[in-house]
């Protein structure tokens, strides 16, 4: 198990090395550069020159990766071109928002997805099976900007029952930052209905973003449960007179779920990129908002270490799923 | 027999006993009105070709059929004067697993992968009796170690992948034979083995059930398999019953033209006569409505009525006590296997 670990961790060194040349040549190929940003379209020439030199912008692109390299193998990750803070700083504060609603949108999609999927597998042929089919066929191919627009314009706008942007109504509540988790700093603060304020405010975009997971979740549920249905072992366990919430839990999920949990955390990987749409359509203050801002103002350095952070997140996430599918799978744990 | 009443002696009467596939115009008719008696402490054996519906007939009795896909059209099975298949689910799955149980063909399946085997020993006893987790554990230990599974206190945390396959069915028999079951279901408990394990599982389960008395329903499509371990035989073919008698007199004077070729086909330890002889042609598509008698086409015995009406299942004539068989034109009785073979076919 130890050895699997040390496996997969030197793995990424490839995989990170080689994400990093990707992002540098993405930025370096979107049109217009951090001099305009800073400067405006109308600046002259020749400041447009100086404040590309300044920032090393002038030098041959590959001594420009190397350099950035020669940072991020010394653990430093630079310094946004535009605002000059720290970009570590910077995404950390605006982390716990991106896990606030990460978490939110899958544990929306676990607990509405699981039940969903076994439902329909008891049921499959019938119209009620069909019928979550088609529903989850939908929500995979929904995009999240389309869904996000029309979860605000429906909830917030035409029955304005939730917060339609936006992490906590900032007029009722002062909430001091601590963890940068708003719910949590909430209840430091002792502020019961800034909590509520909170959750009413991450309903939307978590939905929004949690709806395709939920979908995915339902479907490899209702697949792997219907696989196991027909296993062997299953007979055994009625042939045993066994209650069927003991055959359905003990036997039936607990092995339909090893496919399952793989997916949720794939998911749950994906959601990093689904979270820059939808906090930039509920304007919600976490990474993905910042990488999309860091976009618009072609922020090089923030783009490229951002991402760079998201992708580390994402493989973290997945080692650490394969490590509990190996402790759920007793055949895989002992091998 | 359809017609006699449930003997009440018999621990198990299954009368009439139908069972059908599907629907529309794909109906198969797995099971055709079978009746048998199962006197309590017996070994049956049941015996046939492959898809003759040996399986189904037994699921139907233990209602573990797959639903909605299989359908019991008629018949009743009667434990201990209960026909079980007017109880409710509720009231069917207490029974099961507590006064009958079941063992399946592959161990290397039926065991659940993801539990220790001591959990799928307590489970059953902890759902039929009572008893508490760590009761639970000393009783599982004392199975394991009934059925000959060694240093049998260590394994209770290992995973069915640790063990051999012959090892997984002796668990599989310990789990069988928890809460003492008066009918125990083995439903080809031997064919995943290899050679040498299979003498041995069977020798477990001939033990474990004389001991306890427990009766036993051997299912098997080798002959050899139930010879040394069945009191009375049951030849199944196309779902139906065709011949029924003692061990002895089955091996010794059969009478069905079938249960003749199914005898001159085992592979023969003294090689003084004959050789192997396979029946000839393929069992009957069980989707066509059959007239007649199903083996008609592979007889040797055949007459015109036979492919007119199906022969009942009746007394033969000039047969020791209860010798029944379902022909129109039996075969004489000659003496195929030579008596006291029947040990050695077994081993
Ligand atoms: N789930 C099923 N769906 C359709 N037909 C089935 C199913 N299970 C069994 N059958 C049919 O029932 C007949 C009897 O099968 P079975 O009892 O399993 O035979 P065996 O004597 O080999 O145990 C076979 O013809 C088989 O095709
Ligand atoms: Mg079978």
């Amino acid at each position: 198990m130890t050895k699997f670990i040390i496996r997969r961790l030197l793995l990424l060194i490839p995989i990170l090395l080689g994400l990093t040349l990707l992002i540098f040549v993405f930025t370096r190929l979107l049109p217009g550069d951090p001099a305009t940003t800073i400067l405006g379209e109308r600046a002259t020439a020749e400041n447009m020159a100086l404040v590309r030199e300044s920032l090393g912008l002038d030098r041959p692109l590959h001594e420009q990766y190397f350099q950035y390299m020669g940072g991020l193998l010394q653990g430093d990750l630079g310094r946004s071109f535009i605002t000059n803070r720290d970009v570590v700083d910077d995404f950390l504060q605006r982390f716990p928002a991106t896990i606030e609603l990460s978490l939110a949108a899958i544990i929306f999609a676990i607990a509405a997805g699981i039940p969903l999927g076994v439902y329909t597998a008891k049921r499959r042929g019938t119209w009620v099976d069909a019928g979550g089919t088609i529903l989850s066929l939908i929500g995979i191919s929904i995009p999240i900007f389309f869904l996000g627009l029309m979860l605000k314009w429906i909830f917030a706008i035409q029955f304005p029952i939730l917060p339609d942007s936006g992490r906590i109504d900032l007029v009722n509540y002062f909430i001091p930052r601590v963890t940068n988790f708003m719910t949590v700093d909430a209840l430091i603060a002792g502020e019961p209905g800034g909590f509520i304020d909170a959750l009413r405010h991450l309903v939307l975009p978590a939905l929004a973003l949690g709806t395709i997971p939920l979908a995915v979740i339902m479907r490899i549920t209702r697949a792997s449960v219907i696989d196991v249905l027909n296993e062997d072992y299953v007979r055994t366990a009625h042939a045993k007179g066994l209650r069927d919430r003991t055959v359905d839990g003990r036997h039936i999920l607990r092995n339909a779920l090893l496919p399952v949990v793989t997916v949720i955390g794939l998911q749950t990987g994906l959601l990093l990129g689904g979270a820059i749409l939808t906090e930039t359509i509920f304007t919600w203050g976490g990474v993905g908002r910042w990488i999309y801002d860091a976009v618009t103002a072609r922020d090089y350095q923030i783009i490229q270490s951002g991402v760079l952070m998201l992708a580390l997140i994402f493989v973290l996430v997945n080692l650490i799923v394969d490590i509990s599918y190996a402790f759920l799978n007793p055949r895989i744990r002992h091998s | 027999m359809s017609r006699t009443a449930p003997d009440p002696e018999a621990l198990l009467s299954v009368r009439d006993l139908e069972v059908t596939f599907g629907s529309g115009d794909r109906v198969v008719h797995a099971v055709n009105g079978i009746s048998y008696d199962l006197a309590p402490g017996e070994t049956l054996g049941i015996v046939g070709e492959s898809g003759c519906g040996k399986s189904v007939s037994s699921l139907a009795i233990m209602r573990l059929l797959p639903k909605p896909a299989a359908r019991v059209r008629s018949g009743s099975v009667i434990l201990e004067g209960q026909d079980l298949l007017d109880l409710s689910d509720e009231e069917m799955r207490r029974i099961r697993g507590d006064q009958m149980a079941m063992i399946f063909q592959d161990p290397m399946t039926s065991l659940n992968p993801v539990l220790p085997i001591e959990r799928q020993l307590t489970e059953v006893l902890e759902t039929h009796r009572k008893l508490k987790r760590s009761g639970a554990v000393d009783r599982a230990v004392e199975l394991l170690e009934l059925v000959g599974i060694p240093a049998a206190k260590n394994r209770l945390r290992d995973y069915p992948h640790q063990f051999s396959g012959g090892m997984r069915q002796r668990v599989m028999i310990a789990i069988a034979l928890a809460c003492d079951p008066q009918l125990l279901i083995a439903d080809e408990p031997t064919t995943a083995l290899d050679v040498t394990i299979q003498a041995q599982i069977l020798e477990l389960m001939r033990t474990a059930v004389t001991e306890r008395g427990t009766a036993l329903i051997l299912i098997t499509h080798d002959l050899g398999v139930v010879a040394g371990m069945a009191q009375r035989i049951n030849v199944m073919y196309a779902g139906h019953i065709v011949e029924r008698a003692t061990t002895d007199e089955l091996y010794g004077r059969p009478r069905h033209p079938y249960t003749v070729g199914l005898l001159r086909s085992i592979p023969r330890l003294d090689e003084g006569r004959g050789e192997l002889v396979p029946i000839q042609g393929q069992p009957p598509d069980l989707s066509r409505q059959i007239i007649g008698c199903p083996f008609a086409d592979r007889c040797f015995n055949v007459l015109d009525r036979c492919r007119e009406e199906m022969p009942p299942l009746e007394q033969a004539p000039s047969a020791a006590d209860e010798h029944l068989v379902a022909c129109w034109n039996p075969a004489e009785g000659e003496r195929l296997v030579p008596s006291g073979f029947e040990s050695e076919l077994a081993s």
